[in-house]
């Protein structure tokens, strides 16, 4: 097995068993905090000397949740549910919710595991420097929060070092994300998923120095042209790996993409400044294109135009989380303008709960017969 | 049209066609029409002399006159999904039609046809998320298909109570900045003078909601809680101008009349009492409320109307932002519950029925919860069922009847 290999390995195994990693690694921590979807300052959790993992359903079939959610609650909460139930995340030492949709407010208040559970609210007239005030605030009442439950100390020089650590890998991201759209013989739509989402089980200076080692292996090998398309994705996720299979089957290389659970956590990074905890919301408040993130101008279907062009892709394939009605509010706005820049895209249906792709199948084939034309 | 002599109901028929028509004239004149979320402060808006229109009211009108399945359908075309709140579905499909005709000078045939009280096109809107998120999207999206402003107040989800002091003053720097755009908006300073006497109006509304709501209480009672759902168009669309605090002041006075009589809203006949949680089922309002009175049954509780009890001092914007965000399902679930027995409390209930409102995440989501918690407290027994405040499609009338049969035969 050569290197690239044995680092995608340690990668995909890490998303494969997240139990493992966060207790493995979590003997150089104190303990490991949760953080559920989609936004929370986990430098904060950093700063203390915890795990911070991310909490982002699996698939499977609910029962359990069947009692404490309606069948019209998102995908992601009826996994998440059901996992609460079955006692996975009582391992955690807290759990951290922000609350952008009216899902995440109830879920923040049925949260069923033994873990305390802390629960922030994000501003969403986000360009008023007053949002910048308040959000400050709630992480300050976070950071006493975690420093009472798990006694500790998070001083501003911890936290600031977070926060270099964490726009470090970023800028890492960044890098990866850009350079495997020229590579996608060696970084397959598995693969990057993979690369990205183990940011969430692995401490991030050490996700950091392997996603370098792995760009600096990639480099070494000079692109070869890729004879299929290359599509954008967009939506909270893009999961699970079968559903990335069936890209790889129609030779759909995933170039960019503008999902809640990869792109969009490390488009840009903390801005500088004195106070790590005003830092920490002006990230918020520069932080756009994402349907938990108002803004009545509606870029996202601008960014998703750029994202394209500056790709090179063929098309967009819109992953829509099942019963995700921020989603799928955006979704009418940023269709007509993808039509009208003559951008092709499909909508497929992301559900955890399913376990037959045979439909998103077909259409993902026909979809890439169309860019064939 | 004189309006002395007439009575609560023909008052609010009256003051609602006023307001509509008010709206209608506004725009033919060139002053400017403001769409605005239910519960959004309307109060700088109409110190500014801005006419208003509430689209969610405007919804439950289409869906209770059956006129909502085309307008949905509208809205599924233009690639809305069917689990998407349904007053939003409605109002973008219309809001479709009304743009469609605005560009092309031709009426869709939907439109010609629709039962829906004609409204005009805003010239911008003002939303705010204390009874949703959801709000946020959808003039999100309204500003950006139009092309107007968007006059946003963000009142953060209260998840420990109470009310902290920076999320008041967040909120009043969103008054700030309201006022701002108001300003840019009209071309003119912001009228601080009548803000106050608006705010002055506003509150004597809230007190004679109040007052109406109140008289749920008495057993029997002189109020069908269904009543109070109609009223309630007002309490949205007039609450800042002198035609709520009329028409419920009229209103009240006729069931203290009633009261003093002896005559109640179910004669002799009424046995039980309930509070209803969640919106109406606007579709089938009628199959809901005879499924209720033919057992008897009387619906004394809601906490519903009861968000529009805006109570602040006006001329104090701290306090209006606290009101404005106090609103029970802001809020995190142990004050949500209080707030709920307190109604179920004030109502004399013998139950509670739970709308598991397929349109309403918020409204929905934590109903197992908030019944087992209530249930700790009070020992009263509960039932839910499912439906939609606006789409047909989601209410099962069998299952309703049987629901409410087997709360009856729990309360006996």
């Amino acid at each position: 097995m050569n290197r690239i290999e044995e680092l995608l390995t340690i990668f995909r195994s890490a998303v494969v068993n997240p139990e493992g990693t966060a207790t493995a690694v979590g003997n150089e921590f104190k303990g490991v905090v949760g953080i559920m979807p989609v936004y929370a300052p986990e430098e904060i959790v950093h700063a203390a000397g915890y795990l911070p993992v991310g909490i982002w359903g699996g698939q499977k079939s609910v029962s359990k949740a069947h009692t404490y959610l309606p069948p019209f609650a998102c995908s992601i909460m009826q996994s998440v549910m059901e996992l609460q139930l079955e006692g996975v995340y009582n391992q955690l030492d807290a759990i951290i919710f922000s609350v952008p949709c009216d899902t995440l407010k109830c879920m923040s208040q049925k949260w069923k595991g033994q873990a305390p559970s802390i629960v922030f609210t994000h501003p969403q007239n986000r360009k008023l420097e007053s949002a910048n005030q308040y959000l400050e605030m709630e992480y300050r009442i976070v950071a006493e929060k975690l420093e009472q439950l798990l006694n500790v100390r998070i001083t501003d020089e911890a936290l600031q070092n977070s926060i270099k650590v964490y726009n470090e890998n970023r800028q890492v991201m960044r890098l990866f994300t850009e350079l495997v759209m020229d590579y996608p013989e060696i970084i397959n739509p598995v693969n990057r998923h993979a690369v990205i989402k183990a940011r969430y089980l692995m401490e991030k200076s050490t996700h950091t120095k392997l996603v370098r080692e792995l760009i600096d292996l990639i480099r070494q090998n000079p692109p070869v042209p890729w004879k299929g398309k290359r599509i954008v994705l967009t939506g909270i996720t893009a999961e699970p790996e079968a559903l990335l299979n069936i890209f790889e089957e129609n030779n759909l290389a995933v170039v960019a993409d503008d999902l809640a659970q990869e792109s969009r956590q490390f488009r840009h990074d903390i801005p500088e400044g004195e106070n790590p905890y005003l830092r920490l919301a002006r990230w918020w408040q520069e932080h756009d294109g994402c349907s938990l993130a108002l803004n009545p101008q509606k870029p996202r279907g601008d960014m998703l135009i750029d994202m394209v062009k500056q790709a090179c892709a063929d098309g967009v394939i819109v992953c829509m989380m099942k019963f995700c009605d921020p989603e799928e509010f955006d979704y009418p706005v940023y269709y007509q303008q993808l039509e009208a820049a003559g951008i092709p895209s499909l909508m497929i249906e992301i559900d955890q709960q399913t376990t037959s792709f045979e439909q998103v199948r077909t259409r993902i084939q026909s979809f890439s017969e169309v860019l064939e034309g | 049209m004189e309006t002395k002599g007439m009575n609560g109901k023909q008052l609010l028929a009256h003051y609602q066609a006023q307001l509509e028509e008010e709206a209608r004239r506004a725009k033919k004149s060139g002053r400017l029409v403001c769409w605005s979320a239910s519960v959004a402060p309307s109060e700088f808006c109409v110190a500014m002399d801005i006419a208003m229109v509430y689209p969610e009211t405007h919804a439950a009108g289409i869906g209770a006159r059956k006129g909502a399945p085309d307008l949905l359908e509208v809205a599924e075309k233009k690639g809305y999904a069917q689990d998407v709140c349904s007053y939003a579905r409605v109002n973008l499909g219309y809001m479709e039609l009304l743009k469609q005709q605005a560009l092309t000078g031709v009426q869709d045939e939907k439109l010609a046809n629709s039962p829906a009280v004609e409204i005009p096109l805003p010239d911008l809107v003002i939303t705010c998320n204390n009874i949703c998120n959801t709000l946020l999207k959808w003039y999100e999206n309204l500003a950006k298909e139009l092309n107007v402003p968007c006059i946003v107040i963000d009142v953060p989800f209260n998840h420990t109570m109470p009310i902290s002091q920076h999320s008041k003053d967040y909120i009043v720097g969103q008054f700030g900045e309201a006022i701002a755009q108001l300003e840019e908006i009209c071309q003119r300073p912001f009228d601080y003078d009548k803000f106050y006497q608006v705010q002055e109006q506003t509150q004597r509304s809230v007190a004679e909601w109040a007052r109406l709501a109140g008289l749920m209480r008495h057993k029997p009672s002189p109020l069908n809680g269904f009543d109070l759902f109609n009223f309630m168009a007002l309490i949205v669309c007039g609450r800042s101008t002198p035609y709520a605090e009329i028409t419920f002041k009229t209103f009240a006075d006729e069931l203290e009349e009633n009261l003093e009589n002896g005559i109640y809203a179910f004669g002799e006949n009424e046995k039980k009492r309930v509070t209803w949680e969640g919106i109406a089922v606007w579709p089938h309002l009628g199959h809901t409320f005879k499924t209720l009175k033919n057992a008897g049954t009387i619906m004394t509780g809601s906490a519903y109307p009861g968000m529009w009890r805006l109570e602040y001092t006006p001329g104090d914007l701290s306090s209006m932002a606290e009101a404005y965000t106090r609103i029970y399902i802001n809020t995190c679930l142990e004050y949500k519950v209080l707030q709920l027995q307190q109604v179920v409390d004030s109502g004399n209930c013998d139950g509670i029925l739970y709308h598991q409102n397929r349109s309403c995440k918020l409204m929905s989501l934590l109903n197992v919860e908030t019944a087992e918690e209530l249930q700790k407290r009070n020992g009263l027994p509960y039932v839910s069922f499912d439906g939609d405040q606006t789409d047909p499609n989601n209410y099962g009338a069998a299952q309703f009847e049987l629901r409410v049969q087997a709360l009856n035969e729990m309360m006996e």
